[in-house]
């Protein structure tokens, strides 16, 4: 096909006034690294107590099935078993599986899901009863005795099957787990006026998280009755559904969260928490429970399989005039957080392009899957996927460069997207796009069978939650009398450096050196709520939240400052730990004197924040118009790729990704969050696909499963842009999601480009190059 | 279940153990010993998350057996640092930011440890060969291997 150009050149970037600044933006090395490089990092499963037991769930091994009869008694027998249960012994038994722990949150219909199974079950590896036994022998020993009867019911395991009238229905009163439409300018008058239509299907399978710690936790009532849960979770916040399902106050649950070993989105929901506090209230005794590999990937949340088809009408000369794109998703076998990945995409759906008149129907379906909820990109990457390929396809229908069809229909900064939100922050689309194409350098020159081909994609995505789910982040900070500081903040780390950072922010604010900082974090009963680590929003919420706490101390400390220096406020400044006059820095007070000149005279030197994201009201659900987001990141990746035309064999050559990431708190954690997502989004594109057959999963260990190794990719290129426009602290906007979602369009083009057809289903392997090739003969 | 008594030496100190036949060096050291460096991804060799070297050999700890490693020696992450002196290695996964979530880490650093000890100066190719039985799925790799390179070029493990 040879769409692209063999070079191109980097669009100049804007001027822009980035202050320097002493420790934010600086390589520094990570608070966590050190702790972590000797082993010393305790996580979620390698924490135990005295007299603990362990703990084993019971989960079904048949897709669609009523329970007839399910007998724990011989379990319950077995000496060493402490207690064994199952739905008759849950007080209320519900979990609320909608989004958490927020202000603005309302419990969805449908939401409600059986902790246990009663007398239905719905997929494979739903849980049913749980164990505790004095060793992990016995408590497996105890499994093999569970006896079950099923009356096996007929299934649903395609969402298009799932909508048809008379297929089974998952759970009442229907299989439409949720819809979301956009409606925005005449897309009827939008398509008489273009003077072509693009129309194509993409498909996009599930997917798993495969991060290497498996769920773990450790819970255990303490003397004052709370059950306290050690667990490793995107979200403290659950204290508040766990607490409804185990049957106590919301004062008597404590989540304490451990460094999360890999989430990306799969410990955003509940995992062991509720199973272990309901054995911990009922034996007393501490509980351990850590999932196998096995359990872990048939049971838990998987990304969500869509169907995209996109019908696009263009001008001759290139512009796009109207968009009409329906989404399915597959749900699986309960809700989750599936409404809300369907909005992310619907939002997303038209990808970062300026489209007058556009209709999206976005609809999630229930079968009888995995149950799918977040993962990295929540529905955003599946939409790229599909509008990136589209607008290649357009670019070849018209006979244009894809970058020049791309340039003309581009967001720019005032402009609204399709749901008429109004784009505020800087827009670097061409800067981002045109920088990852520079940097790979001349084509390859084909090489007999083997065509080399390339691809770029650009991708908007955002970072904070729905602003309708009124998001608040809370961070407290405070100087000892020694000149050392400390934050609290409830944020979970999930390794991406989200704890180092507010200590970074908290270090440059008040001037301190970094290891000046300890943070303690994600403690629902003694650090302040934070939010979840999820939705790209940490950095934005809680580093707001964190430079409010510092800038308030600072305040006191630098208004105290001036009346000891005889300065106006504004002339001092802090650094490295001493207080400091601009025009004669030789005047200067450590800050430690400072501090306790501020405690002896009864000023406050600790501070609590809370930081508001904007709030919006609900958007109407038939036309979508209105702020859904508080700002979106903005970026591309540009691959290239050898294509074996003989046996199919895809290499990637060259990836470099481009990203606005407003201002970089920590540049080193920054590009090691794109590197890291690059990877998984290239592992989307080559190699990840989760099989089920008729609700049976087939791939449930690394081996059947295949993540990238070592060996599969060359490096990804990390280029960082800061445009300083972010609504995070320091103008930075987020990068842990976006980081993923343009790889694997950007792979599908460059394959497209390589070989001279399309391939509209991911992953994309040797068969399907083969099979496209065929199609072309 | 038969239970065998072994002695072996763990980062440095002999240990005598009771130990199941079923046992695995993986849950020795983290059951028995409390070494909880060595991590459980998988149970089955297939992440490497629970590398140790075995006599300076690089192992999936969980496929070994305890009662096999009687009179042998074992070093996990937590013997790697000698009188609180990182490697070169830990030095350079630092300093790159070759660490993100850290659940790869103790293991990632076992086996570049053993193939700087038999390979002091390997090639881009060999370090990603001598890591392939190491998943990570938070970094893409690249610090990883940028931090072996560094290690190496400042002088082995
Ligand atoms: S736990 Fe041993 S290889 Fe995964
Ligand atoms: S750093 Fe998380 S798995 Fe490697």
């Amino acid at each position: 096909m040879g769409l692209y150009k063999s070079k191109y050149t980097a669009k100049p970037l804007p001027p822009v006034d980035l202050p320097e600044l002493r420790v934010v933006g600086k390589p520094l090395r990570r608070v966590d690294a050190l702790a972590k490089a000797v082993g010393k990092t305790v996580y979620a499963g390698d924490f135990s107590m005295p007299g603990m037991l362990y703990a084993k769930v019971f989960r079904s091994t048949v897709p669609s099935a009523r329970i007839k009869r399910l007998d724990v008694s011989k379990a319950r027998a077995l000496p060493g078993v402490a207690c064994v249960l199952t739905a008759e012994d849950l007080p209320d038994g519900k979990l609320v599986t909608d989004i958490p722990g927020q202000t603005g949150q309302k419990v969805r219909k449908g939401s409600l899901t059986s902790v246990l199974a009663r007398d239905r079950v719905r997929f494979v590896g739903e849980p049913i009863a749980l164990v505790a036994a004095e060793t992990l022998e016995i408590a497996e020993k105890a499994l093999e005795m569970i006896e079950i009867e099923y009356e096996e019911l007929p299934g649903v395991f395609d969402p298009l099957e799932a909508m048809k009238p008379g297929a089974p229905i998952v759970y009442e009163p229907d299989n439409i787990v949720a819809r979301w439409k956009i409606r925005k300018g005449d897309v009827h008058a939008g398509m008489a006026e273009a003077d072509l239509i693009i129309e194509n299907t993409y498909r996009v399978p599930f997917v798993e998280h495969a991060y290497l710690e498996p769920e773990a936790g450790v819970a255990w009532v303490d003397e004052r009755g709370v059950i306290n849960i050690r667990v490793s979770t995107q979200v403290v916040e659950h204290f508040r559904s766990i607490a409804k399902a185990v049957g106590v106050p919301q004062n008597k649950i404590r989540t304490i969260g451990t460094m999360v070993g890999g989430g990306f989105g799969g410990k955003e929901d509940i995992t062991v928490e509720i199973f272990l506090a309901l054995l911990a209230k009922h034996t007393q005794r501490p509980v351990k429970l850590v999932y196998t590999r096995e359990e872990s990937m048939m049971s838990q949340s998987k990304r969500h399989p869509f169907i995209i088809t996109h019908r696009t009408g263009v001008k001759r000369n290139g512009r796009i005039v109207a968009a009409e794109i329906d989404l399915v998703a597959d749900s699986g076998a309960y809700p989750y957080l599936s409404p809300y990945v369907l909005l992310y995409a619907v939002v997303m759906a038209t990808g970062p392009y300026r489209i007058p008149n556009v209709r999206v129907d976005g609809v999630a379906v229930a079968t009888n899957n995995p149950f799918t909820s977040a993962f990295r990109g929540f529905g955003g990457p599946q939409a790229a996927f599909a509008y990136e390929q589209q607008m290649d396809a357009i670019a070849e229908a018209l006979g244009m460069d894809p970058m020049e069809v791309r340039r003309i229909n581009y967001l720019r900064t005032g402009d609204t997207n399709a749901t008429g939100q109004v784009i505020e922050s800087a827009a670097w689309l061409e800067e981002t796009a045109t920088r990852a194409l520079e940097a790979l350098g001349e084509k390859e020159p084909d090489r007999g069978s083997v065509k080399i081909g390339r691809g770029v994609a650009s991708y908007f995505q955002s970072y904070g939650r729905i602003t309708w789910l009124h998001d608040t982040s809370r961070a407290w900070v405070g100087v000892e009398l020694d000149g050392t500081v400390v934050v609290r903040s409830g944020v979970p780390d999930l390794g991406a450096g989200q704890v180092n950072s507010l200590a970074q922010i908290t270090a440059e604010v008040l001037g301190v050196p970094l290891d000046q900082v300890t943070v303690y974090s994600t403690d629902s009963a003694l650090t302040p709520l934070a939010g979840t680590s999820t939705a790209t929003r940490q950095l934005y919420m809680s580093g707001n939240a964190v430079y409010q706490a510092a800038s308030a101390v600072r305040k006191v400390l630098l208004d105290r400052a001036s009346k000891h220096f005889e300065e106006d406020p504004k002339d001092l400044d802090m650094a490295e730990g001493r207080i400091f006059v601009k025009h004669n820095p030789e005047q200067s007070i450590s800050l430690a004197e400072m501090a306790q000149i501020c405690a002896a005279e009864g000023l406050p030197l600790s501070n609590l924040a809370l930081f508001r994201a904007p709030f919006t009201d609900p958007l109407d659900p038939e036309n979508l118009q209105g702020r859904v987001f508080p700002d979106f990141t903005f970026g591309a990746q540009a691959v290239e790729v050898a294509v074996d035309t003989e046996t199919g064999e895809i290499t990637l050559l060259k990836s470099v990704a481009c990203h606005d990431i407003g201002r970089a708190i920590n540049r080193a954690a920054v590009e090691g969050q794109i590197e890291g997502g690059s990877s998984q989004g290239l592992g989307y594109a080559l190699l990840e696909e989760y099989v089920m057959e008729e609700g049976i999963p087939k791939t449930v260990t690394l081996s059947e499963y295949l993540i990238p190794t070592s060996m599969d990719f060359p490096p990804t290129k990390a280029i960082v842009l800061e445009s300083g426009s972010g609504k995070g602290p320091f103008g930075a906007k987020g990068i842990g999601e976006p980081s993923l979602t343009p790889a694997a369009a950007a792979v599908a083009n460059a394959v497209a480009d390589a070989i001279g057809v399309r391939i509209h289903e991911l992953p994309i392997t040797p068969e399907k190059v083969l099979e496209a090739l065929k199609r072309i003969k | 279940m038969g239970m065998h008594s072994i002695t072996v030496t763990v980062n440095g100190e002999k240990e005598y153990l009771e130990v199941p036949s079923h046992m695995t060096l993986l849950q020795m050291l983290r059951e028995k010993l409390a070494i909880t460096g060595p991590k459980n991804g998988c149970s089955a060799g297939e992440c490497g998350a629970c590398t140790v070297l075995l006599d300076g050999e690089p192992v999936n700890s969980c496929m070994v057996l305890a009662v096999e490693v009687d009179g042998h020696e074992v070093v996990t992450v937590e013997g790697l640092a000698k009188e609180g002196q990182l490697t070169p290695l830990q030095q350079a996964f630092i300093e790159h930011n070759a660490v993100q979530c850290g659940f790869c880490t103790p293991g990632m650093l076992i086996s570049a440890e053993a193939l700087l000890k038999r390979n002091p100066h390997p090639t881009e190719e060999e370090i990603k060969e001598a890591l392939v039985g190491n998943l990570c799925r938070c970094t893409g790799y690249i610090r990883i291997i940028r931090a072996v390179q560094t290690a190496a070029e400042k002088g082995g493990a």
